[in-house]
């Protein structure tokens, strides 16, 4: 799957869910389901500091396609963060650079993404980008 | 006869009905994602009545202009008005004289300033001493290591203990030759804790040490006495008290402002002006520089009416039964346990559920309509203390009922459910 066609795809299963609790308890199955993040890459490096939770964020490159590993100390934002690992994992740096991310807005929760959230998300999208940038930039 | 009216005027207290206070606070009455505000982050900034935001509107609408300047009627119009508003502040602290009002933008822009002219009137060089406590907001931290260079004003710290209560019996032992001051919150944002500011004040001037109290917590809810504390400084917030954002307290006893240089130059603060020097004005406009926040001070004198329209002893009694409710039943959920367990407490509840993230309990939570405060509260030595990341907290006003404890409650066995 392309990363608009799984973005297609989050964005309709969203949809789907009616009220607030039901589009929350599918964020925090997500955030359970997330691979365990590889406890030798929890280091400073790796953090994003949130001022109300913390972000772990960590990147593979092999065979020209990058794999994020990620965790939060919060389940809602462990949850989001499995939403854009499933999105951005395993496609090609170029890929990642020129995908957007208004599917967020499409599915209702770029709330979170908002400065004022304080939870590290913003920063952690930002993060996937970079990486992207410089694997492309190693690519090249 | 005058003394007749006095009395009269005195006597005449509103009755705390409940419904009618809630009546008078439209925003209490607004839903949010579908459902009624339940509003607790009181602690953080309180809602506005409905005659504080007719005075801003009025303000704007029939007597705007620059004050202090003008002689035409509305500038005349629109000094009287803040002048007003100074002097009801200066009742509702019984402070001693209204040139002991300074307005500020709040508490944090009134420790700023004590720190920044303390130390440039030389009441404080590199390498004096001052005493805070554990449990102080960032805003009474932060101005005390910068305000010197290379953080060289040494900070001694009052520890506190498990049940968030400050440990006193060697506050003594704090005070050597070079302690220029004690700088300490009457009530803390987190704990909720009454410190004994009385006593803590006491022990500094018997060491010859002067006290400034930042009473952001405690002005919406206890009675304030400035005299009978016998405090040098006591600094609050108008919008943590029912008032506007954008201005706040500073006091002073007159014997502290007068020898203090300014904070700030410009307008307003000055007597005369040439490129060769200039003379200041006298308090309180020595420390309001530049056209003031007019109409904020204009809307805390509204918002003190208000509050003083009641008993507050009666507030007090109200928001005692929310404290003790709210209590009762956070205590009834398995596994949440209440950070700071004082005697003395205003109705301020800060806890964690074992193995829920504060952040998640706010975002469920706030799909009721619960607006929660979570996070470390701006007091990182707290969390620091107690060994925690960051807390929920429900911190109640008078406005408050307890109906919406109990939704606070469900609402938590909800987060419980969903995170279980």
């Amino acid at each position: 799957m392309t990363i608009q066609e799984k973005q297609k795809e989050l964005v309709e299963e969203f949809n789907a869910l009616l009220d607030w609790e039901d589009k929350y308890a599918e964020i925090i199955k997500m955030g359970r389901n997330l691979s365990p993040f590889p406890e030798e890459h929890r280091t400073e490096k790796n953090k994003i500091q949130g001022c109300q939770s913390q972000v772990w964020i960590f990147p593979e490159f092999n065979d020209g396609k990058v794999h994020f590993h990620a965790d939060s100390d919060a389940m809602i934002v462990k949850g989001l963060i499995a939403i854009l690992v499933k999105v951005y994992s395993g496609h090609t740096p170029e890929e990642i650079t020129q995908s957007s991310n208004d599917f967020l807005t499409e599915m209702g929760i770029a709330n979170h993404l908002s400065p004022t959230r304080k939870n590290g998300l913003g920063a952690m999208l930002k993060q996937i980008q970079l990486y992207a940038v410089a694997f492309n930039a190693m690519n090249n | 006869m005058l003394v007749e009216n006095k009395e009269i005027v005195e006597v005449s207290k509103r009755i705390f009905n409940i419904d009618e206070i809630r009546a008078d606070f439209p925003l209490l009455h607004r839903t949010v994602n579908g459902k009624s505000l339940v509003y607790l982050d009181n602690a953080a900034t309180t809602q506005k009545p409905n005659s504080v935001i007719e005075a801003i509107k009025n303000y704007y609408t029939f007597e705007n202009a620059n004050i202090h300047r003008g002689l035409y009627f509305l500038s005349e119009l629109a000094t009287e008005s803040f002048e007003n508003a100074r002097l009801r502040i200066k009742e509702f602290i019984n402070a001693l004289s209204v040139s002991e009002i300074i307005f500020v933008r709040g508490a944090t822009e009134a420790i700023n300033l004590v720190a920044t002219s303390m130390y440039r009137g030389g009441l404080l060089n590199d390498g004096d001493e001052v005493i805070l406590s554990e449990m102080e907001h960032h805003a009474n931290i932060v101005p005390w290591q910068i305000v010197a260079k290379n953080n060289n004003i040494k900070i001694k710290v009052i520890p506190i203990d498990d049940d968030g209560e400050l440990i006193l019996d060697n506050l003594s032992d704090f005070f050597t030759e070079k302690t220029k001051l004690v700088s300490i919150v009457h009530i803390s944002n987190t704990l909720g804790t009454i410190n004994p500011v009385k006593e803590i004040i006491k022990t500094a001037h018997d060491n010859g040490v002067p006290v400034l109290i930042d009473g952001s917590q405690a002005v919406p809810h206890t009675k304030v006495d400035v005299q009978d504390l016998d405090c040098d400084f006591y600094v609050f917030s108008g919008h943590k008290m029912f008032g506007p954002t954008g201005i706040g307290v500073l006091y002073g006893k007159t014997e502290f402002l007068k020898i203090m240089p300014p904070y700030q130059g410009g307008g307003d603060m000055i007597r005369t002006v040439s490129f060769e020097g200039t003379t200041f004005n006298d308090l309180p406009n020595k420390f309001e520089a530049g056209t003031p926040n007019i109409v904020g001070g204009i809307g805390l004198g509204a918002a003190i009416n208000y509050i003083d329209s009641f008993d507050n002893s009666e507030i007090v009694l109200h928001e005692k039964g929310l404290l003790d409710y709210a209590t009762e039943r956070l205590l009834e959920i398995d596994g949440l346990k209440i950070i700071g367990t004082a005697k003395m407490k205003t109705p301020v509840i800060s806890f964690t559920i074992d193995g829920i993230h504060p952040y998640d309990i706010g975002t469920i939570i706030d799909t009721d309509g619960i607006a929660l405060r979570t996070g470390h509260h701006c007091t990182q030595p707290i969390m620091k203390r107690y060994n925690l990341p960051a807390t929920s907290r429900a911190s109640f006003a008078f406005y408050n009922t307890k109906e919406e404890i109990d939704k606070l409650h469900d609402g938590l066995i909800k987060v419980k459910r969903m995170f279980s």
